[in-house]
């Protein structure tokens, strides 16, 4: 572990050159209300951050990260568009690994702009990839929008789709409605048995709890329209299985996309976003050959990013998480915002890495 | 020095633990009076006999207090943080069977396995502006279990005790609580989902890994493996 005040000076360093680049400085609160956090990202972030409590404030957390203080911060007093910069403390638990900090610093960046949001893009890649200097990193990304795109353009009932959505953070569940709505799993006995029934209710008992028998009714109404519409099709789920294998350098990648995006005409909006954005940062300079691209990347480890996703890894240590991440998160701003539409992109350093790398060479 | 042995201080707990190891000729018990938690060891030289709850067993291993101690794996895997490098488990009693489940109103026909409770905690959050509440005292073994199994808007609230009477109290939607024979859950009007067991446990003798041990003390508790034909 680096000493704290080296990654102190590395994480002054960076952000003020992310302040020479235009973006303005910001501060949090370490102590956040907890409720927020936990209706954004639900049960899960209990086992991933610090809860503490006040009898009069209730439930706060440690700050897990600075998106959303950020977020909320731009829109109590920001004007659009602005680029903010910040350091400091994050504070995760890490119940499973003792050897990984449950304290560590993060640099950040992050632009609030709508003019262009495929600039705003390659500009906080471009801008984090410059920061990290010359360390030998793997640069991975990929794009959460394009397998929504996908879901919204497939033939089946709205309800199915938004339980597909609902899902796209969590694979697995996700491969399971999708083998289900494709007819690949039977139907459970006791499903069967429920829509078969002369009076479902017959065996229910007392009615208990919040849940009301008219909820419950509804569900039945639900899956009785479930079971009656098509299985989707042997197609579409082998285009979406295409998709979800793409892992190839961008301009393969794009290649690829394009000649998915012939059969799935729903994703080509996507795939032209995903093009000029490889334009983009080819004119900041990056080289976008080295760059790879992985269409489900990002969808287990960062639930609020719903577009374009990056992650700087470092080839030699593949034990070390990720030296720096980001995405755009519009989709949180606007759970945040109540609806309105405040497009974000950001990326974090951990300057701590960054120092360990450099001491192991 | 001697050879810490941890053991439930009380009830069914105690009585058939010494029951387990008087069987393999090692006799536990109790001295003084009912309230005072002292107790002896017969069969084998240099083991003490701590009489503790069972639910502070798991803490007490894993702070070296003790070498040696009985208790149920649900409190073992709940209490403890990657528990293989704390304790080992040297075996498992054959008593105190308990499963850790997930039971939702009997009411709800349209749920029977988990894939109905995310969706129907999808319901839930919508019609109801906040997520499905399930309650439980076993916070992060049943979190493991649901974002495992990609189980979404549900919230976990703390019960330390009559859980399963929460449902009807309206300050949880569903449970989540270890069951032997699921009675009191019936008689509670709720039902088990089939797909959701989340841990067997058992009463099990766990050794502490951290615990510092002289030779004396080594060879002791090699002695008692030996006698209780745990080698």
């Amino acid at each position: 572990m680096p000493d704290r005040i080296d990654i102190r000076a590395r994480a002054a360093a960076l952000r003020a050159a992310f302040e020479a680049a235009g973006a303005q400085l910001v501060e949090t609160d370490v102590l956040q209300p907890a409720e927020v956090l936990l209706d954004l990202y639900g049960e899960d972030i209990r086992g991933r951050a610090y809860v503490t409590s006040d009898a009069l404030r209730g439930e706060q957390m440690l700050r897990p990260d600075f998106t959303v203080p950020v977020v909320q911060m731009h829109m109590a007093h920001g004007a659009e568009p602005a680029r903010y910069t910040y350091a400091g403390q994050v504070f995760r638990r890490q119940e499973d690994d003792a050897s990984r900090p449950n304290e560590y610093t993060q640099v950040g960046y992050e632009v609030f702009d709508r003019e262009n949001p495929v600039e705003a893009d390659a500009e906080v890649f471009a801008i984090i990839c410059d920061a990290l200097g010359d360390q030998p990193l793997r640069a991975a990304c990929g794009d959460i929008g394009l397998l929504l795109a996908a879901v919204a353009g497939l033939q089946t009932s709205e309800r199915r789709k938004d339980a597909l959505r609902r899902h796209i953070w969590r694979p697995r569940r996700f491969r399971a409605l999708l083998d289900r709505y494709a007819g690949r799993t039977p139907v459970p006995a006791a499903r069967a048995a429920l829509l078969t029934a002369e009076d479902p209710f017959a065996a229910a008992g007392p009615d208990i709890g919040l849940r009301s028998r008219r909820e419950v009714e509804a569900r039945i109404a639900a899956l009785r329209e479930e079971a009656a519409i098509d299985p989707l099709s042997e197609n579409e789920v082998a285009l979406i299985d295409a998709i979800l294998g793409v892992r190839e350098n961008l301009p393969n990648a794009l290649e690829q996309l394009l000649d998915i995006a012939v059969d799935m005409p729903a994703i080509s909006a996507s795939v032209e976003r995903l093009a000029r954005r490889m334009k983009a940062l080819s004119k900041r300079g990056i080289d976008v050959d080295a760059l790879d691209f992985e269409a489900s990347y990002g969808r287990t480890s960062m639930e609020y990013y719903d577009g374009f996703v990056f992650g700087f890894h470092a080839a030699s240590r593949p034990d070390l998480p990720p030296v720096a991440t980001g995405g755009r998160y519009d989709a949180l701003c606007r759970v945040l915002g109540q609806g309105r539409d405040i497009p974000a992109v950001g990326g974090v350093i951990r300057p701590d890495l960054l120092i360990q790398l450099e001491a192991g060479q | 020095m001697s050879v810490k042995l941890g053991v439930p201080s009380k009830g069914r707990l105690m009585e058939k633990t010494f029951d387990w190891f008087g069987k393999r000729g090692i006799a536990l018990s109790r001295t003084g009076s009912d309230r005072e938690y002292a107790g002896k060891v017969e069969g084998i030289e240099g083991v003490e006999l701590v009489l503790l709850s069972a639910g502070e067993i798991p803490r007490e291993l894993a702070a070296g207090r003790i070498h040696l101690g009985v208790t149920g794996t649900d409190l073992v895997r709940e209490k403890l943080g990657q528990w293989e490098q704390q304790v080992e488990p040297l075996a498992e009693l054959g008593f105190g069977h308990a499963d850790l489940i997930l039971a939702v109103p009997n009411a709800w026909v349209d749920v029977n396995s988990l894939d109905d409770l995310d969706a129907a905690a999808a319901a839930f959050r919508q019609t109801h502006r906040f997520r499905l509440r399930i309650a439980t005292k076993y916070h992060r073994l049943v979190r493991d279990f649901l974002r495992d199994q990609g189980v979404a808007d549900y919230q976990l609230v703390d019960s330390q005790g009559a859980t399963e009477g929460t449902v009807k109290n309206e300050t949880a939607e569903a449970v989540a609580d270890i069951t032997t024979t699921g009675d009191t859950l019936r008689a509670n009007h709720l039902k088990i989902l089939g797909d959701a067991t989340i841990l067997k446990s058992q009463a099990t003798l766990f050794r502490s890994r951290i615990a510092a041990a002289n030779d004396q003390e080594r060879a002791v508790i090699k002695e008692l493996r030996k006698t209780l034909k745990l080698l």
